[in-house]
């Protein structure tokens, strides 16, 4: 039962990484290839209807953490909590940039809105990279399992690290780029002419700034924790999520070379999942490794919440699933398609 | 400060401040189904174009309680570590299953109520409207429910690990308390929605602009403010502090300011709690009236303050008695003010008494400070327990987080909110301004 909630909460945070991401992604490129006011309309109505959603694959992953998982939930956000709160406000930001800019037709108005979306798209993906390195790398849990980190102390890994170092750091860009690459792709499904070429020129340049950080990512990961790679050499099937994602990468970049952008969003969704699961699969039962003692590590056993709770709970989950699947697919049939520059009043 | 105060000031803070939004959500979704039913069943472009100009008011409203409200689930966790490694495993669910069957209906049916109309057709657009009314309420149900087990916990078993975990599902989803609160609740968001219609279709028959638009606002906001009202006196508030005097009787004492156990209690209209000597200063009450409300016997037994140990009490007594008399006093003027108005209404004279529009108009804000009163009471009644009777406030804190983060993230959101309680304000005014006769379906 521990194990099927792990997986869930995995497929959750994957969810929540391929939907919102790609218009997290959005952000990042949109003062980069939105170079009209015009464009970027565009491209945020690229996201308009869709957004909220998608966030709200993060607030059902985090309360499938907080009942499946109560103390990776009380341990994980009480240590990382100046970064938390700093996410939270960026998530503030973000989302109020994406709604407040089309309610006044002024143009100092959007600009001000859309450097807000961009700037708080941009470090958000940071952080969620660092988040990432930090959870890889480990934490200074303490025997009552709780841990707290500074931003940062010396940029090296030391027991008393802080959340930034050279190897979370490094995650962020790995993240930094994945998401734009990302994001660019989506952009290129959803749009035409001028403003497709671009996001199709920003893939072919950043998808070398994913490949390179992720290699040299994949080193660092295996130099600070070689003890990742132990599942893997016991249950050798799980190669099959670093290797999809190794195989999406190259496919995505065929693809957006022949002006596939479907397939190479579907890739790049495919190299984002794969790669997460592949990391998750390494962790694998740890989901808060102690930086201070092996013992002192949250696993998916000692977190995990009563039986019961669990077995009540995928029931609904089940349930709910289904439900949102169908909203899902008819909210995005509705609004599928190219994005043109056709003003609609109320929209986007 | 120490870290406690701080974490309960930034969770207080941050609660209050994202609440003034979800019940004027939860309100409004309401009256624009209404207004779309209407405007289906009458063939009216004035109900059409005026559940349009709402849902613009709905979508700047809705944005803002969506990003105020995801730092609310987080905050358990950041802020809150040992009560969420305590009781985790049971408000974890209801929290969850918020997201999964509330948030995820309302925020896809909201894309397509906003921006779909011309899409989906009226019939397509009502039922999308439909559905972000289901979900906002549905939501409102498993936030209330997760307050309820933290008021009255049920369905749950004690870990040998010092935690809780859930025994029955069910009860935990129908707990009693669940049920009388969130009626009680939505009827006050109920109020808020309609006080505020009224007060903007005030506005526009007072500057003598939109005045069909108006006459349409004030009639549906005083006809739902008038119904409203009366039900959060009678049934729900009736029911809701019987509830709590019958299983929360340290709150109870201490809103009604009953320093004393006796038969025949009064009930206190106004007084004040002077904790020093544990008496009422200057009180103004009805004999018996308490008794009778309570049990229904004029000489019935109330429990006082004196009849618990000290240290259950609340730790804020006149917060306490203050907040909950103001949102009884604002409840009788909401009833006076609504009753009024229909009356006015139904004499066909209420368009002429601008008197009685200023009122209506000028009133707006007092639903969302009776609802924070009212949340204030059974918040800070709660006290000094979490989950009352099974964890303190004092222990549920993160042990790691010291004072000066918190004190950090407090003023950071104090300054994000302040900003963004200013922006929506300004499009708020902008919308009204622009007015509701700009929206026609191209």
């Amino acid at each position: 039962m521990e194990i099927l909630w792990f997986c869930i909460l995995v497929f959750m945070l994957a969810m929540y990484i391929v939907l919102d991401v790609f218009d997290l992604g959005v952000g990042i490129i949109h003062r980069l290839i939105g170079r009209k006011e015009a464009d970027r309309t565009l491209l945020i109505r690229t996201i308009g209807p869709v957004w909220d959603g998608n966030e709200v694959w993060l607030l059902a992953a985090g309360g499938t953490m907080y009942f499946a998982f109560p103390k990776l939930y009380a341990s994980g956000f009480s240590g990382f909590y100046l970064p938390l709160i700093i996410v939270l406000w960026l998530l503030i930001m973000r989302g109020i940039g994406i709604e407040f800019r089309h309610q006044i037709q002024n143009s100092m108005w959007k600009s001000m809105w859309d450097s807000v979306f961009s700037f708080a798209s941009i470090l958000l993906s940071i952080f969620f990279g660092a988040a990432l390195g930090n959870i890889i790398r480990g934490v200074p849990l303490n025997q009552e399992g709780y841990f707290f980190e500074p931003l940062w102390t010396t940029f090296t890994i030391v027991p008393e690290a802080g959340i930034l170092d050279w190897y979370t750091v490094l995650m962020g860009l790995v993240a930094l780029f994945t998401l734009a690459t990302h994001g660019a792709n989506y952009v290129a499904m959803k749009t035409e002419c001028e403003l497709q070429q671009r996001a199709r020129d920003v893939v072919k340049k950043s998808w070398w700034g994913v490949m390179i950080l992720s290699i040299v990512a994949a080193v660092a990961t295996f130099s600070i924790r070689p003890d990742i790679g132990r599942n893997y050499h016991d249950y050798p099937w799980g190669y099959i999520f670093p290797l999809s994602g190794v195989v999406s990468l190259i496919s995505m970049y065929l693809f957006t070379r022949r002006g596939k952008d479907t397939k190479a969003f579907v890739s790049s969704s495919i190299f984002i999942a794969g790669m997460l699961a592949g990391t998750a699969f390494g962790l694998f039962p740890n989901l808060l490794t102690a930086s201070t003692d092996p013992d002192y590590s949250i696993t998916i056993y000692n977190a995990a919440a009563h039986e019961y709770g669990l077995s009540v709970g995928i029931v609904w989950w089940i349930f709910g699933i289904v439900l949102t699947s169908g909203y899902f697919i008819y909210l995005y049939r509705t609004f599928r398609g190219k994005v043109n520059a056709t003003p609609e009043e109320v929209g986007y | 400060m120490d870290a406690l105060l701080i974490d309960r000031l930034q969770f207080a803070f941050t609660i209050s401040f994202h609440y003034l939004f979800p019940q004027l959500t939860m309100g409004l979704a309401l009256l624009i189904v209404i207004m779309k039913v209407l405007a289906i069943r009458k063939k009216s472009e004035l109900y059409n174009n005026s559940a349009r100009f709402w849902a613009k008011i709905f979508g700047i409203n809705f944005a803002v309680g969506v990003v105020t409200g995801i730092p609310m689930e987080f905050q358990f966790g950041t802020n809150w570590a040992r009560f969420s490694t305590f009781a985790g495993g049971i408000i974890g669910q209801t929290l969850a299953m918020e997201g999964i069957f509330a948030f995820f209906l309302e925020s896809s049916f909201l894309g397509l109520f906003l921006f779909g109309e011309k899409k989906l057709g009226q019939v397509g657009h009502l039922i999308s409207a439909i559905l972000v009314f289901l979900g906002s309420w549905l939501s409102g149900y498993f936030i209330i429910a997760t307050d309820a087990w933290m008021q009255h916990p049920v369905g749950y078993a004690l870990s040998p690990d010092g935690a809780v975990h859930l025994t029955s599902f069910w009860q935990l989803l129908l707990n009693p308390w669940a049920l009388s609160q969130y009626a009680h609740n939505m009827v006050g968001a109920v109020i808020t929605g309609s006080f505020v219609m009224a007060a903007i279709g005030a506005y526009y028959i007072l500057a003598n602009r939109d005045i069909d638009f108006g006459k349409t606002f004030i009639r549906i906001g005083v006809i739902a403010g008038l119904t409203a009202s009366i039900l959060a006196v009678v049934p729900t508030g009736d029911f809701e502090s019987r509830n709590v005097a019958n299983h929360q009787g340290t709150k109870f004492a201490a809103m009604e300011g009953l320093f004393e156990t006796k038969r025949g209690a009064e009930l206190t209209l106004f007084g004040q709690p002077n904790v020093e000597n544990l008496k009422l200063d200057n009180p103004i009450a009805i004999p018996r009236l308490l008794s009778f409300l309570t049990y229904l016997d004029w000489n019935a037994e109330v429990k006082g303050l004196d009849a618990f140990p000290r240290e259950h009490w609340p730790d804020n007594i006149p917060l306490l008695f203050y907040s909950y008399h103001l949102m009884i006093i604002l409840g009788i003027f909401f009833i006076i003010v609504m009753k009024t108005a229909a009356f006015y209404l139904w004499k066909k004279k209420l368009f002429e008494m601008r008197w009685l529009l200023w009122i209506l108009l000028v009133s707006f804000p007092l639903p969302y400070i009776a609802n924070t009163a009212g949340w204030m009471t059974a918040e800070v009644g709660r006290q000094p327990w979490l989950v009352y009777g099974l964890m303190r406030t004092t222990d549920g804190i993160s042990p790691t987080v010291s004072a000066s983060s918190g004190m950090f993230s407090l003023i950071g959101f104090i300054g994000i909110y302040i900003l963004l309680g200013t922006l929506f304000l300004l499009l708020v005014i902008r919308q009204i301004n622009r007015g509701p006769a700009t929206n026609n379906l191209h």
